[in-house]
């Protein structure tokens, strides 16, 4: 194998990863703030579709192609908030159970956007095609040997974003005054109330940034991969941020790994048959190492927890 | 005569009753939105599955999957554990009897097709029983590992059916063999040839074991322990690690079992699958609803398999897109699990009542 397939596998794990980052960021959002999200596959979804219909109107509206994807992740972003305030008004407001309370965000996602690409595309289950980011290269630095072809060439603007995304959140979760309020409203609820933290509004706070994110999630899987908005287009895609999330430990630096690592296995599945070694393996053993690794890892070195205190239950100031 | 009486007027029954009402009517309201006549809808929805005998049998086949992944989430989470894995139990349980239909050609009936059924149940237990043991000995969350477990499920039937049971030149399991099937072709005959099963059968008897385990014996009651606290149960002298592991057994044996069900009875063959089938998720929908009790597991499926498998006739029939089921099941479940909301909904009628019983 030579370098230049290395840098190609290494590019296509980040465009396989961005979509993770994000929507694993999202997780830690809610998470942090002592909200369960198992909803965030159904925020992707919601992320991905508004994506496909943003950017299609866009377009017919005769906007470029790039202005029309982003006007495809405005949407996203807008249309995620939208509905994690049903996660959050039944998990926050009404103490529903959290975990069920994201269930139900995947069963309307599955469902909702389905129903309305049929009812605006006259029947059709696909929204059309849209042109998406186009691919670019960064001049000079793609001719670096690897790292060019790894980082620079044919890349999308949202792995950028993602990646920006990664430290923003370290920087806004742990230097931050909003950041240490969310994390003590998710660690100690009762304890931040006290200190004058409003507990119910932050929770708020890290359930909608936490839909946002997810939605531009999914958002970049329309936008770069796929260029349209199918029922497979996000396929247990927010079940694997959630991993990534656990497997890192809450902490967007080390979720950002486990997306990278979660995004690599799926690269590799493209470039399986290269590797002279791989020859004899079936390609379902490969397929499954990511996530037998995932729980190895997670016997091995995680063992305790380190999620938040507080998390998945509903505050009652009254139990103070 | 007053017992029906005050079961009917209980939280646990008025709750979810209205729940699915409202559920119902959200759907007919989007409905309305995107330009349907909802009555229409709902009409053609029953039409389909309660018009004729084929089309009945049919939905009751798709509701027996469902009984057994629902079974398997309420049994799991009776003792305070989220399976979500019935997805991956349902799976291997699949292919574990789907290998003994092949493979152990020429037991008698009587013998081959219990196996095959035994090994769907056992191997699906075994594949719950990892997630339970590394939670009991690691502390490792049993949802992140159940999730893991599906996707490893996933692959592992498929490499299991591609490596062994292939059938040369198509992307599926040779035929098991009759004597493992457990189609009823009497009852099949009877019902305008749908492919009903004794699946079905086994699966109602389950939910009676389900019920009877778990309440009226000592296991049953360790188990809703654990799940209540288990910090007191573990005070009072019970084995938490030991409890949450059989729990986790116990719900992937019905998941597995239902997978078991799909081929012996349905299919005959097993497909390489490139996603999983959903029907272990649907099965938390269905205990959901059902509130995590075997009777109202079996209600639930029949709401969940009614709706689901008479969504089809709604498209063909009104020409409205089936996917509106799915919005309708996710409010059912929204209304159920935001109690409050319902409460606040009934508040008028909660306050008379309460007004009654003072005086």
């Amino acid at each position: 194998m030579d370098l230049l397939t290395i840098g190609q596998i290494i590019n296509t794990t980040l465009v396989f990863a961005t979509a993770l980052i994000f929507a694993s960021l999202g997780g830690i959002f809610s998470e942090k703030s002592g909200v369960t999200n198992l909803g965030l596959e159904g925020f992707m979804v919601f992320g991905a579709f508004a994506a496909g219909i943003g950017a299609h109107y866009a377009q017919e509206a005769g906007m470029g192609g790039t202005t029309s994807a982003w006007m495809g992740v405005l949407l996203a972003i807008v249309l995620g908030v939208l509905v994690s305030l049903i996660h959050a008004v039944a998990s926050i407001t009404f103490k529903a159970d959290q975990i069920i309370s994201g269930i139900v965000i995947n069963f309307l996602a599955a469902g909702s956007t389905l129903y309305l690409v049929k009812l605006l595309f006259e029947g059709s289950g696909d929204s059309p095609l849209v042109q998406g980011f186009s691919k670019f290269d960064v001049p000079f630095l793609k001719d670096i040997p690897l790292l060019g072809e790894a980082f620079f060439k044919n890349v999308y603007p949202t792995t950028y974003l993602a990646i920006l995304f990664v430290f923003l959140t370290y920087y806004i979760m742990f230097k931050t005054p909003f950041g240490l309020r969310l994390r003590s409203v998710g660690e100690h609820p009762s304890a931040a109330d006290t200190v004058g933290v409003k507990v119910l509004r932050y929770r708020y706070i890290g359930v909608m940034i936490s839909g946002a994110l997810a939605a531009i999630g999914g958002a970049a899987i329309t936008l770069t991969t796929t260029g349209t908005f199918s029922h497979n287009t996000v396929s247990g895609q927010g079940y694997i941020a959630i991993a990534a999330m656990i497997f890192g430990k809450w902490n967007p630096i080390g979720a950002f790994g486990a997306a990278v690592f979660f995004g690599f296995s799926q690269a590799i599945r493209n470039y399986v048959q290269l590797f002279e070694w791989s020859q004899s393996i079936p390609q379902e053993i490969i397929f499954m190492l990511p996530y037998l690794l995932t729980i190895i890892v997670l016997v091995a070195a995680v063992g305790r927890s380190s999620a938040p205190s507080a998390l998945g239950e509903a505050y009652d100031p009254g139990k103070r | 005569m007053n017992n029906v009486l005050k079961w009917f007027t209980r939280d646990s029954f008025i709750l979810p009753v209205v729940a699915i009402i409202m559920g119902l009517i959200l759907g007919g309201v989007v409905m309305l939105i995107g330009g349907y006549n909802p009555v229409e809808a709902y009409g053609a929805l029953f039409t389909k599955v309660f018009g004729d005998m084929y089309n009945f049998g049919e939905a009751v086949r798709e509701m027996t999957p469902l009984i057994m992944t629902g079974l398997a989430f309420a049994f799991a989470s009776r003792a305070g554990l989220f399976n979500i894995g019935g997805e991956g139990q349902f799976l291997v349980g699949m292919t574990a009897a789907t290998f003994v239909g092949v493979k152990f050609a020429g037991l008698p009936i009587y013998l081959h097709a219990p196996l095959a059924l035994i090994a769907g149940a056992l191997f699906g237990g075994l594949w719950a029983a990892i997630a339970g043991y590394l939670k009991a000995a690691r502390g490792v969350n049993e949802v992140i590992s159940s999730i893991m477990l599906n996707w490893i499920g996933l692959y592992l039937a498929n490499l299991i059916v591609r490596q062994f049971l292939l059938l040369k030149g198509e992307n599926r399991s040779v035929d098991i063999s009759e004597s493992a099937s457990i189609s009823l072709t009497w009852l099949s005959e009877l019902m305008g040839n749908s492919r009903v099963h004794m699946g079905t059968l086994i699966a109602l008897v389950m939910a009676v074991l389900f019920y009877i385990y778990m309440w009226k014996t000592k296991q049953g009651y360790e188990i809703r322990a654990v799940g209540y606290n288990p910090n007191a149960a573990e005070y009072a002298g019970m084995h938490v690690n030991r409890n949450i592991v059989k729990a986790m057994f116990i719900s992937g044996m019905l998941a597995g079992l239902g997978g078991a069900f799909q081929v012996l009875g349905v299919f005959h063959y097993q497909t390489v699958m490139s996603g999983s089938p959903g029907t272990g998720f649907d099965g938390i929908a269905v205990a959901l609803i059902g509130l995590n009790h075997p009777f109202g597991v079996l209600l639930g499926a029949v709401l969940f398999g009614t709706l689901t498998y008479g969504s089809a006739g709604m498209s063909f029939a009104a020409d409205v897109p089936p996917e509106i089921i799915r919005i309708v099941i996710g409010s059912i479940i929204f209304f159920i699990a935001a109690q409050g909301i319902v409460r606040w909904i009934l508040k008028p009628f909660y306050s008379k009542r309460k007004k009654e019983k003072v005086l």
